[in-house]
């Protein structure tokens, strides 16, 4: 008998930092300070705020370079990070603060917020919470993730695989050992969570289900 | 009677159901809310209906208020004005000490008890020095207290240090404090008398009352007759703009009796007898419906302030589907996303850049204001803002 599976939501708690940096210098020297939660907040937690309504830049350092500062070129350098490559925090934390660093080295002055905002670092309490009824079998489960808040594919797809250690995301995981369905678990475990909405990625782990519940009804 | 169920046909998707499992792990938990009065404010507004709301999520939720002399009051009311970076107030150490010792008088009146106790803004803020050793204390600040004065700040920032945790409605409206700083943005609620649905007819028939017609394109503010709202300013951006479009400007607010705002509203009051077009309309405290009704006659809503909360009237107008362009003050950075649902401008030139912009454009205005509606659905309704409240509950009491 496997075990089932429980989708789990979220809520962002957020809390603000004494941290905030009104040029790019200060943005470098506090982002080498902060807790690690904060890079998560700002990077990947970007995520599951962030709607498609806006202009998308990846993480909130890019957006602020961009939006507040007015320096396309550091924002385009930093949206290209993909914190799900980083393989970790500090590695992430680290690739920022290179090309932030770097970025500075070419320029005679450093840029600064003029009519913009400051960047004020924040980090995020995340309270889990479980919503609909467990599933069992790869149909349940397909029923459960077509209704479901879409915090749930963040927790899942975002939170469990960075903050919570479990490398391969909870659904392909789940599919991997319960189901037997190492195939299906390894397409869901490559789909690219960066730089697209909770909506999409919902919807690409919906047609991979379907198309294997199409195959094994075939 | 407003029920959470209710929410469901404004609210996005999920959200109420999210709400109950929420609660689920709160239940039988006592939060209680103390406050300067019932009364007057944003903040008194939104109780009135969170607080029903927490209730029957199964949370045991009670609002005391904090009262005492015309001192007690005056003090207050002069701490809050200078915390919030306001005109020189003079706050003596007698008045203070009063402010205080009426608020030990105010923690022997009132029951306290709670797991979760949220004190609102500086009337009672000094009575966290009499909480029981049991149950968490936060402070809500409502106000932005980044540019408080020093001797103010001085005197509360002790009193702020005693609590387990504060809030603020934005990151940049706090401050330096050994305690954790949540982040909670306040709310609208959309089934109340100033944003619920109208219909048409409902909305021409007020219009009518007010002496408001509807032959033109209504550009309208709603804010108070003061100079951080920048009225004036307005008017002159109507100006540049009449030059090209003949619409009509509305300005509604409530008048205060203080010399600023009686010499602002006697200026648009000169601005308006030189021009039909300009409207001055001067609303009692509780003119909810007929704030909704312009705000929904309104072509394009303006929020020109240069000094600013968090200006909740900008999530008012997009929640009834208005492009708003405001001034890039307090939360109003935060609510209009900037050429998605609105502008923000540093200048009377920008703003009536950007009103002839959409003039110009009414296919902007409608998809502006379907961007805005949506926006303020996900991030400035009461359930969202309720959803905040029970995750710190969880996160602090358990």
């Amino acid at each position: 008998m496997s075990e089932a599976f429980q989708f789990i939501g979220c809520v962002e708690l957020r809390q603000a930092l004494d941290h905030r940096a009104r040029d790019e210098r200060e943005l470098l020297d506090r982002l080498e300070e902060v807790p690690a939660g904060s890079v998560f907040y700002h990077t990947h937690g970007y995520f599951l705020r962030h709607r498609p309504i806006t202009t998308a830049y990846g993480n909130d350092f890019a957006a602020w370079a961009a939006v507040q500062v007015r320096d396309q070129v550091l924002a385009e350098r930093l949206a290209v990070i993909n914190p799900f490559e980083m393989g970790g925090l500090e590695p992430l934390r680290e690739e920022l603060l290179s090309v932030i660093h770097d970025h500075l080295l070419h320029l005679s002055s450093v840029p600064r917020v003029e009519l913009g905002e400051v960047f004020h670092f924040q980090q995020s309490h995340i309270v889990e919470v479980p919503l609909g009824p467990a599933a069992s079998t790869l149909a349940e489960f397909r029923a459960g993730l077509a209704e479901v808040d879409s915090s749930a594919i963040y927790f899942h797809m975002v939170e469990a695989r960075t903050r919570l250690g479990r490398r391969s995301g909870d659904f392909a995981e789940w599919i991997r050992s319960e189901l037997s369905l190492p195939d299906l678990a390894d397409r869901i475990e490559r789909i690219d969570t960066y730089m697209t909405s909770l909506e999409r990625v919902r919807a690409r782990v919906l047609a991979l289900i379907d198309a294997a519940l199409e195959e094994a009804g075939g | 009677m407003i029920s959470i169920d209710d929410y469901r046909r404004v609210a996005s998707p999920g959200a109420v159901d999210m709400l109950l499992r929420l609660a689920e792990r709160v239940r039988g938990r006592r939060l209680l809310h103390v406050s300067g009065g019932r009364f007057g404010g944003g903040s008194a507004e939104i109780l009135h209906t969170l607080v029903p709301l927490t209730t029957e999520l199964g949370v045991e939720t009670a609002w005391e208020i904090t009262g005492g002399d015309p001192g007690f009051y005056a003090t207050a009311a002069a701490l809050r004005a200078a915390l919030d970076g306001g005109a020189e107030r003079v706050l003596t150490d007698e008045a203070l000490d009063h402010y205080v010792e009426m608020n030990r008088v105010n923690a022997k009146k009132l029951t306290l008890d709670a797991d979760l106790v949220l004190v609102h803004d500086v009337q009672p803020a000094t009575l966290v020095q009499h909480k029981a050793v049991q149950g968490r204390w936060v402070w809500r600040c409502h106000f932005d207290c980044s540019s408080a004065q020093r001797r103010a700040w001085t005197f509360l920032r002790p009193f702020v240090n005693q609590y387990d945790a504060a809030v603020f409605s934005l990151p940049k409206f706090s401050r330096r404090l050994g305690i954790p700083k949540y982040v909670i943005a306040p709310s609208i609620d959309p089934l109340s008398e100033k944003n619920r649905d109208l219909t048409a007819r409902e909305v021409t028939t007020i219009l009518r009352g007010l002496g408001v017609a509807q032959d033109r394109p209504i550009l309208l503010q709603v804010a108070p007759f003061t100079a951080a709202e920048d009225p004036l300013g307005v008017v002159n951006a109507y100006r540049l703009v009449r030059k090209h479009y003949a619409v009509r400007l509305v300005l509604a607010g409530t008048g205060d009796s203080d010399r600023e705002s009686r010499e602002t509203l006697a200026e648009l009051r000169e601005a308006a007898r030189h021009d039909p077009d300009i409207m001055v309309l001067e609303l009692p405290p509780d003119a909810h419906v007929q704030i909704n009704a312009l705000q929904r006659a309104a072509t394009i809503v303006i929020q020109k302030s240069v000094h600013e909360a968090f200006g909740l009237g900008a999530a008012e107008a997009m929640w009834k589907g208005k492009p708003v362009v405001g001034g890039f003050a307090g939360g109003l950075t935060q609510q209009i996303v900037y050429d998605v649902t609105g502008y923000t401008v540093h200048s009377v030139e920008g703003a009536a850049f950007r009103l002839r912009h959409l003039l110009n454009n009414p296919e902007l205005i409608a998809r502006m204001g379907a961007a805005g509606r949506e926006h303020v659905r996900r991030s400035f309704l009461i359930t969202r803002h309720l959803t905040d409240y029970m995750a710190m509950l969880i996160h602090l009491t358990r």
